[in-house]
């Protein structure tokens, strides 16, 4: 063992000193290997940053929540079948939040789409959400300014909103927000608060951030009449463990409201945040696979210009073996050397392949929440070193089998 | 005692369907700190026979001892630890490695024997100043003479203290001056109690040597 660690020691000294003779190729050779690592350093990065992004998102919106709703979000269920089921109204809301026990708040939702102006500034197509004041219970949303509307103001319909960050932003750009009135549909709305950013990009529109709030009786008031359009119930469950127990009250509450007989289906969904999950799994499955692909793609073309490096390299250093051969090299002294070179020019390009994705995720960081972590880092020299064993060793291999006498007559 | 035992050695080389017999049935022994010169025209089998005497290569048919050890049947590994520790090469073409100094050439078989660093060093750099290279050892091959070359490549054969130094024309590639040095050196190293073989086309150089060991196709012609 000691033996094999030396002779490492005295294969990686020759490496070093065999690049150091051939610069310009080793530069060369390298930069597939740079480009492979390069990829690899990337792909886990914006990989994990795109999971950090999801999760943050969802813990924005409150991970122990049910929904309610007439349509179940993520289900085979027959379309036809959901749309004739009753709609969901402010009163069945306010029977199950009477009734439900376990829950440590229950809200009610209900989405529409406007355009938003401050002055001359707009933005079209915004998600309201209309609820009450324990929508607040139901996320873990903090404040940049002010505050979310109150009880009084949800109960009596005010024209008050909480603003997302980026619709703040747009409306006012750096102009100080609360207090002021914004206008939807022509009407006035005071602007109460505004959320601190989320950062949650891959939740597209249901992105807070993009979002505005106001009291549910409001939107019945001003822009949808309440026999028209189905609620949903947000429910929040006091812990992740309750999650499960919370549902089944749920559905017995629900089922009762209504006015289910025990051999009818239901005639609601009980969503969970697993299902968005489960999507958000699907489709970053996808680009995982396709990132992996690609990454193995670039790695497998470094590797096989290393190995033909090496090849080229074992040919004209014949004579040389053939000397080493002579004066007591084994076998196995002549194979380490060369794998060690192989490695030591594939290490040397994930180095440089990881100075490169550094700065790279650099303006990844723009649109993720991440940056290349230490587990990455070590992921990508492993991965070089692999790479480098792997490639060199056809081509040691060649050069430990020579025959001494052969070798030291080539010319 | 002899440390060289051939015995009925025949190697044939296989070039397309014909068969060269490079070596026809020689039968050697060569005694510990014997001084001997092979001698012959070109292609009589010298090399080959050097090759096999320094377990580089292994007869067709035939028996080998060396130091009382039968290493006609020996594997690849076994063999290079000989190489290693009993024998020292010196060749017509020096065979330095072009990118490593001096010091380093002489310092390799220590090296490939697993000698510890540190006594490694200092072996290599007395092995250096024996051979008259002291101020030399930093140099690489392509800063030095021919004849300092030669003197590298003898200091890396001396290194490990070998049972025999094997020579294969140790001078043909230097003038007749730095030749005649060179074999002043091996003349030193011979009186140290070394045994040496070695391969030359030329008397002169031969009449260094005590035994003369004369090759003519592959059989030995004469032995005095
Ligand atoms: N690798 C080989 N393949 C085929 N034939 C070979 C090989 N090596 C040597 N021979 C043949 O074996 C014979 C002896 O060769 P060897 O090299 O031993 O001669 P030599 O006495 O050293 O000659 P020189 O004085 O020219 O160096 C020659 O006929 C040569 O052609
Ligand atoms: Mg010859």
């Amino acid at each position: 063992m000691s033996n094999y660690i030396f002779e490492l020691k005295e294969g990686l000294i020759i490496a070093l000193k065999a690049i150091r003779a051939n610069k310009a190729r080793a530069i060369l050779t390298t930069l597939g290997v740079v480009i492979g690592i390069c990829a690899v350093a990337l792909m886990s990065t914006t990989i994990k940053g795109m999971d950090i992004a999801f999760e943050e998102g969802i813990s924005s919106l409150g991970s122990d929540n049910l929904y309610i709703d007439k349509w179940a979000w993520f289900s085979n269920e027959e379309f036809w079948k959901m749309r004739n089921r009753k709609n969901l109204k402010l009163s069945d809301y306010e029977k199950f939040k009477n009734l439900a026990q376990l829950p440590i708040a229950v809200a009610p939702t209900l989405w529409i789409v406007k355009k938003v102006e401050f002055g001359n500034n707009y933005v079209e197509g915004t998600l309201i959400t209309g609820s009450t004041n324990e929508y607040l219970k139901t996320t873990n949303f903090d404040f940049d300014e002010g505050r979310f509307f109150s009880a009084i103001e949800s109960r009596s319909s005010r024209n008050v909103v909480v603003l997302g960050k980026e619709i703040a932003d747009h409306l006012f750009k750096s102009k100080n927000a609360s207090e002021k009135y914004i206008k939807i549909s022509g009407i006035k709305f005071k602007v109460v608060g505004i959320l601190k950013k989320q950062g949650s990009n891959l939740l597209g529109n249901f992105n807070p951030d993009k979002q505005v709030y106001m009291p549910i009786g409001a939107v019945f008031k001003h822009f949808e009449r309440a026999s028209k359009r189905s609620i949903a119930i947000i429910v929040r469950a006091r812990n992740t463990s309750m999650v499960e127990k919370t549902k089944e009250e749920a559905e017995e509450i629900m089922r009762r409201v209504r006015g289910l007989m025990y051999d009818e289906e239901n005639n609601f969904s009980i969503n969970q945040q697993e299902g968005l999950t489960q999507n958000y799994d699907k489709t970053v499955g996808v680009i995982k696979i396709a990132g992996l692909f690609i990454t193995g793609l670039s790695l497998l073309v470094g590797a096989i210009g290393i190995m033909n490096i090496m090849f080229v390299s074992v040919k004209e250093r014949t004579r040389e073996i053939g000397i080493r051969k002579a004066i007591g090299a084994k076998k196995r002294t002549i194979l380490t050397q060369f794998i060690t070179e192989a490695s030591t020019i594939c290490l040397i390009g994930g180095v440089i392949g990881l100075i490169l994705a550094v700065l790279l995720s650099m303006a990844i960081n723009k649109f993720l929440p991440t940056s290349i972590q230490f587990d990455t880092v070590i992921l990508a020299i492993v991965i070089s070193l692999i790479t480098g064993v792997l490639a060199g060793f056809a081509p040691a291999y060649t050069a430990a089998k020579m025959d001494p006498v052969e070798a030291l007559r080539y010319e | 005692m002899n440390i060289i035992n051939l015995e009925n050695i025949t190697r044939i080389y296989q070039v397309g369907s014909e068969e060269v017999r490079a070596l026809d049935d020689i039968s050697l022994r060569i005694d510990k700190n014997e001084y001997v010169a092979i001698m012959g025209p070109s292609g009589s089998g010298k090399s080959t026979l050097m090759n096999i005497l320094g377990c580089l290569d292994t007869p067709t048919s035939g028996k080998y001892d060396f130091k009382g050890i039968n290493v006609s049947d020996m594997s690849d590994n076994e063999l290079a630890e000989i190489r290693n520790r009993e024998i020292g090469f010196v060749f017509q073409t020096f065979n330095l490695l072009p990118r490593s100094n001096a010091f380093h050439n002489v310092e390799l078989p220590l090296i490939y024997s697993g000698m510890h660093s540190l006594k490694r060093k200092e072996i290599a750099k007395e092995t250096l100043a024996s051979v008259g290279l002291e101020d030399r050892v930093h140099h690489k091959p392509g800063e030095l003479s021919g004849g300092q070359r030669q003197r590298v490549a003898i200091a890396r054969a001396l290194v490990t203290n070998p049972s025999i130094i094997l020579a294969d024309e140790p001078t043909g590639n230097l003038d007749s001056k730095t030749g005649e040095d060179i074999m002043l050196l091996f003349d030193a190293i011979h009186k140290q109690g070394n045994t040496i073989i070695l391969v030359t086309h030329e008397e002169h150089i031969a009449k260094h040597a005590k035994r003369i060991i004369r090759l003519l196709d592959g059989k030995i012609e004469r032995d005095e």
